[in-house]
């Protein structure tokens, strides 16, 4: 059990159960609609960018624990930051659920989703609300992860 | 095998002539719960194809060799093995596919393209698999026809009395599942089939989770194409059947054009093959349909009525055992059911579910099952789908419940 334990740790099942920023938030200009035809989980995006910097951002959709955990703790990562170092931050997490690297102090809280690693299966499940937040600081549009 | 009819099923014994079974799965042993997404297969059945290629293999037809002869006669033999499977008039009504989604294609593009123009009905239910929409959608959208839907109850059954307002003097097919890949209702096919000849509507019936589960006899169901895949026969993957009555073949059209479906060829013209060769253009399948011979061979010599009554025991059994954790919620309570013990996890999705099942050696299915109308109809984004097969015995079904505990456990 506990590579499940990895996988499912306190502060994943906590997201999952009260996800932080819900919702479309008041002033958001960019949104994106993401799904993982796979097992039926379907995010909306929602962000404001405000001189290259993300000033809010949220999210609506259902899904797995990992998938809305994974939205929910993106929301807390990336607003306040630039654009591009969103893209970068992307980019770490990606590697490290796909065990390409290791997590570092630089993804913070991020580093719960390491246990993805074991489970190739749910990569799309924790980077799923990630691809859509691209498509929606992109420019927004659909994305699909199959 | 071959035990009488009325003797105990052995399960046991069963389960020894599935290698796959032998394994272990994170040092537990294998508990094997998606038979409806494929089934395992019986040493025959591997064994049939190895000595196929090992020692009788040949391209069939026309050769004037004896290892042609051989081929093509294995090859005949498993054309007759599905007729009588499907309780067939005659061999020639038999069309070797690569799957049912192949069949249910070959006759929309066949028979539908001919038979319905514009303004024309297609009705099918709301409980069909996607390989039994998808392709009357397309001939819709092409013919400018109508696609229409007869209802299901929240139990998950079709609802017949509006079925039948549903057919109409436009109608030209019914296309109905016989068992509901998603949540294992029995559809009731022969009445849908008397309403719909009623009318004069031809019927297709998609049997690929029926045939592996109970004798099918397609003359006393009286429909007009039915359709099922080997795999989920125990049999390979890449070959499946479809059944016409030999009239509707006759007057149909060939699906694909090539080599062996002709009787003659010139540049200026093209005659057609005879039934079913007509709709087996180029080489097919020749070890997939020697393999399915073997399986239907299989599920015959232990019969197909002491596997539903092992089937229904163990649902029976799973149903029980699922009900009494009050975190668990059945979907699909229909009366008639074969096979599938759909669900729900009160807080957990699904996906969840499966990936912490897979950790207990417990395979099942997590997701919407190929029906997302359906899903879309129980307002669930997807459901855990546990299936049975042959070889499953109770106490996969006790491990399925223990499993489920720990979910329920992990996230409270």
């Amino acid at each position: 059990m506990s590579e499940l334990r990895e996988l499912y740790q306190t502060m994943i099942l906590d997201h999952y159960k009260r996800p932080r920023n819900r919702g479309r938030p008041e002033a958001a200009d960019r949104r994106a609609a993401g799904d993982n035809p796979l097992c039926g989980d379907k995010v909306t995006v929602f962000a404001r960018v405000k001189d290259g910097v993300v000033t809010d951002v949220g999210f609506e959709g259902s899904g797995c624990a990992i998938s809305t955990a994974s939205a929910s703790l993106m929301t807390e990562s990336v607003k306040g930051r630039r654009v591009e170092e969103v893209a970068k931050l992307f980019d770490r997490f990606h590697e490290v659920v796909t065990g390409a690297s290791e997590p570092g102090s630089d993804l913070g809280k991020l580093t719960v989703f390491v246990g993805v690693r074991e489970f190739p299966m749910r990569v799309k499940c924790a980077t799923l609300a990630w691809h859509t937040l691209r498509a929606a600081l992109e420019g927004g549009g659909a994305v699909s992860t199959e | 095998m071959s035990a009488r009819r009325d003797a105990p099923y052995d399960v046991e014994r069963v389960r020894k002539d599935f290698p796959i079974l032998q394994r272990s799965m994170r040092g537990k042993p294998l508990v094997y719960l998606d038979t409806a997404a494929s089934a395992q297969k019986p040493q025959a059945v591997i064994d049939a194809i190895v000595d196929l290629y090992s020692k009788h293999y040949a391209n069939i037809h026309r050769g004037l060799y004896e290892l042609s002869e051989t081929s093509t006669r294995l090859f005949d033999e498993a054309r007759e093995k599905v007729r009588r499977l499907l309780g067939a008039a005659d061999a020639r009504e038999i069309v070797f596919t690569r799957n049912a989604t192949e069949a249910i294609n070959l006759v929309a593009a066949s028979f539908g393209r001919t038979h319905v123009g514009p303004g024309d009905e297609v009705l099918i239910t709301h409980l069909e698999h996607h390989a039994n929409i998808v392709p009357w959608q397309q001939l819709c959208l092409e013919k400018d026809a109508r696609l229409r839907v007869a209802p299901v109850s929240d139990a998950g059954e079709l609802r017949l009395e509006e079925l039948e307002r549903m057919i109409s003097p436009r109608t030209k097919l019914v296309a109905l599942a016989h068992v509901s890949n998603a949540l294992g209702t029995i559809n009731p096919v022969r009445e849908v089939v008397a309403l719909a000849r009623a009318h004069g509507v031809p019927v297709l019936v998609d049997g690929a989770q029926a045939v592996p589960r109970f004798p099918v006899d397609v003359r006393a169901l009286g429909c007009d194409f039915y359709v099922f895949s080997g795999h989920k026969l125990y049999g390979p993957t890449g070959i499946g059947a479809l059944w016409a009555r030999a009239e509707h073949l006759e007057a149909m059209p060939p699906y694909q054009t090539g080599g062996d479906m002709i009787s003659s060829v010139s540049f200026e013209k093209t005659t057609w093959n005879k039934i079913p060769h007509k709709f087996e253009a180029g080489t097919p399948d020749i070890a997939g349909a020697v393999g399915l011979g073997a399986a239907i061979d299989y599920v015959s010599a232990l019969g197909l009525e002491r596997i539903a009554r092992h089937e229904d025991d163990l649902l029976a059994h799973g149903t029980r055992l699922l009900g009494e954790i009050p975190e668990v919620r059945i979907v699909g309570t229909a009366r008639r059911k074969a096979g599938v013990l759909s669900f729900v996890v009160e807080g957990v999705h699904p996906h969840d579910v499966g990936t912490i099942l897979d950790q207990e050696g417990i395979a099942i299915r997590a997701g919407h099952h190929c029906a997302q109308p359906l899903m879309d109809r129980l307002g669930l984004p997807a459901t855990a789908r546990a299936s049975l097969g042959l070889y499953n015995r109770s106490e996969d079904l006790e491990r399925l419940a223990t499993g489920l505990r720990k979910v329920v456990e992990m996230f409270r």
